[in-house]
């Protein structure tokens, strides 16, 4: 029996404003508890929500970058269920007319080819506040500063058939939203969260199995893993004669399983209605065009004008713009450096650069080494100052705080040589001390002789401590052995 | 419609309304009451009318983004029952 999954996403982008969807506080992560919780947030009586103009900018811009279907009106809704971090007992979010409606996004797969993912909607709604549950006298303790920030629900059609394509998607939607700007995409602050719904099905089969729902998931890692152990679970009580439970389920990522969360004694009822507190939202073509107006160059554009412009491989251009911070960095680095080779920048953007921040796990912002310096470095390799190998000690320094290129290359002495006569010198010297190999190189067939030069080369680099430029090198010793 | 006592209870409970069971059957009688009487508004042909969200005929007005509320924990706090470390005091959730 061969198995198919069926996986669905509901992505909650937090909207980077400064204040909140319905209130003037603040939203500033990590406050003192319950400072930027006003009487809005914390549904005081009498008070009444307003909505915020940059939220309705926002969202038409992901709506433009999906190619949704945007009607002109949306409406508010409550849905109403009672937990202590939800001071009014109904969440203000959005129901029967979303401000997005249908759209898509197209996502790589490994092999190359791009499949086109549909998005169902995606809605305005409020967040909620955040729980502590350690020990406050067998007490909760309530933090309502999150209360009421706005974010973004973007629900996606079941069309992902396993965890690899879950993942692609989802890190396709996090590229989007930090690309247009509205969203900081901090997994870590939950800026940026899913729940998935799963399901397994055999192959060729129309319809859908029984699905569960994994929720807050806030990494692509785990994404990945509880879809995975997830598809398997299913599978597994599928071929045994089992059947699968409509439920909630907790991915936990220390045993690395997901787990059934106690089900409710009976099914949600959230009752909607339109909030009577709040009319109907227009997004007229005024609203439209501004959002328009205000759309950065999104990913794949910039990913085809990247091979065009600079000439740089898919692969190569594809990993640099996958996120606008390094898309931003490598086009800085690289006026820095010239801008006469694009395809060095890319390396050293995509090599060291990024092996970097990977190794100590930092953003592009929060690197040491800036685009200017960076672009630099490259200029010192490009204008034969430094080799390319005495670079990555530059880098590694640059790194470490001891300055930008030339200052380090200044201190350190690590000019290239380039002085004809210093460099025959170390020729001469090598040779001399070397009498056995000149002699296996003048005995050697032609076409052997290339391959033993390369002695020859390593030494006299050894003896300059890299500095020697490896052009002349390579031609004074031909002429010498040769002679 | 008329609803019976199950349901009386489920709508109770949702509301987290505690009722005694005594007086369920007159609950139900009244909430009935009400259904029945909303229900002719399905005699009503509404076929060619969209539904409407609001009874104004007038759209949202939006606000700035920009911050304006300070803050006023300890005011707020004051009314609460109980705080503590700036936060609120809820008998002890378990999900």
């Amino acid at each position: 029996m061969e198995w198919e999954a069926v996986i669905g996403l509901e992505i909650h982008s937090q909207l980077a404003t400064n204040s909140k969807i319905f209130s003037g506080a603040s939203t500033t992560y990590g406050a003192e508890p319950n400072t930027q919780a006003c009487a809005i947030d914390l549904g005081m009586p009498g008070v009444l929500p307003v909505v915020n103009k940059e939220v309705v900018r926002m969202a038409a811009m992901f709506g433009l970058a999906i190619e949704a279907e945007m009607g002109e009106y949306s409406v508010f809704a409550r849905k109403n269920y009672f937990y202590p971090d939800l001071p009014k007992g109904y969440q203000i979010s959005q129901f029967e007319l979303p401000i997005v409606g249908k759209g898509h996004l197209d996502i790589e797969l490994e092999d190359g080819t791009t499949k086109r993912i549909g998005v169902t909607r995606a809605h305005l709604e409020e967040d909620a506040g955040k729980s502590l549950h350690e020990d406050f006298h067998g007490m909760t303790g309530i933090d309502l500063n999150r209360a009421g920030t706005p974010l973004l629900e973007i629900v996606s059609e079941p069309d992902m058939r396993s965890a690899k394509e879950a993942v692609a998607y989802m890190k396709k939607m996090h590229s989007l939203v930090t690309y247009l700007g509205i969203s900081d995409g901090n997994m870590q602050e939950g800026s940026f969260r899913c729940d998935a719904n799963v399901s397994v099905r055999l192959k060729g089969e129309e319809e859908f199995g029984t699905r569960t729902e994994i929720k807050n998931i806030n990494s692509f890692r785990f994404v990945e893993r509880a879809i995975e152990h997830e598809i398997e679970r299913q599978i597994e009580i599928l071929e045994s004669g089992g059947e699968i439970i409509q439920e909630t389920r907790l991915y936990d990522a220390d045993k690395d399983e997901t787990r059934s969360m106690r089900s409710k004694e009976e099914a949600n009822d959230y009752r909607y209605f339109p909030d009577p507190d709040l009319l109907p939202v227009v997004m007229d073509q005024a609203v439209l065009d501004a959002a328009r107006d205000s759309m950065p160059e999104l990913s794949d554009a910039r990913k085809a004008r990247f091979i065009d412009q600079y000439g740089l491989r898919g692969e190569d251009a594809g990993q640099i713009t996958a996120s606008r911070e390094m898309a931003d960095f490598f086009e800085a680095a690289l006026e820095v450096s010239g801008g006469s080779d694009a395809k060095i920048v890319a390396n050293w953007v995509i090599g060291e650069f990024s092996g970097a921040l990977n190794r100590e796990g930092l953003s592009v912002q929060e690197a040491p080494v800036s685009a200017a310096m960076l672009g630099q470095l490259v200029k010192r390799i490009l204008d034969n100052t430094i080799s390319g190998k005495i670079a990555k000690e530059v880098f590694e320094a640059m790194w470490q705080g001891e300055g930008d290129a030339d200052v380090i290359i200044e201190q350190k002495g690590m000019k290239q040589v380039t002085d004809t006569g210093a460099i025959e010198v170390m020729v001469d010297e090598v040779l001399a001390n070397n009498p056995k190999q000149v002699e296996n190189y003048r005995n050697a067939e032609e076409q052997k002789r290339g391959k033993m030069i390369g002695f020859f080369v390593g030494q006299i680099m050894k003896a300059s401590k890299g500095k020697a430029n490896p052009a002349l090198v390579n031609e004074l010793l031909k002429k010498k052995l040769d002679s | 419609m008329s609803l019976g006592p199950d349901e009386v209870k489920k709508i109770a409970h949702l509301a987290r309304l505690g009722i005694r069971e005594e007086d369920i059957p007159e609950y139900a009688r009244n909430l009935s009451d009400i259904l029945s009487f909303v229900e002719h508004l399905g005699e009503a042909d509404t076929e060619a009318v969209a539904p409407m969200a609001h009874p104004l005929h007038a759209t949202q007005r939006l606000r700035d983004d920009v911050v304006t509320e300070n803050n006023q924990r300890e005011k707020f706090q004051q009314l609460a029952p109980q705080t503590q470390d700036g936060l609120y005091l809820v008998p002890k959730v378990i999900e």
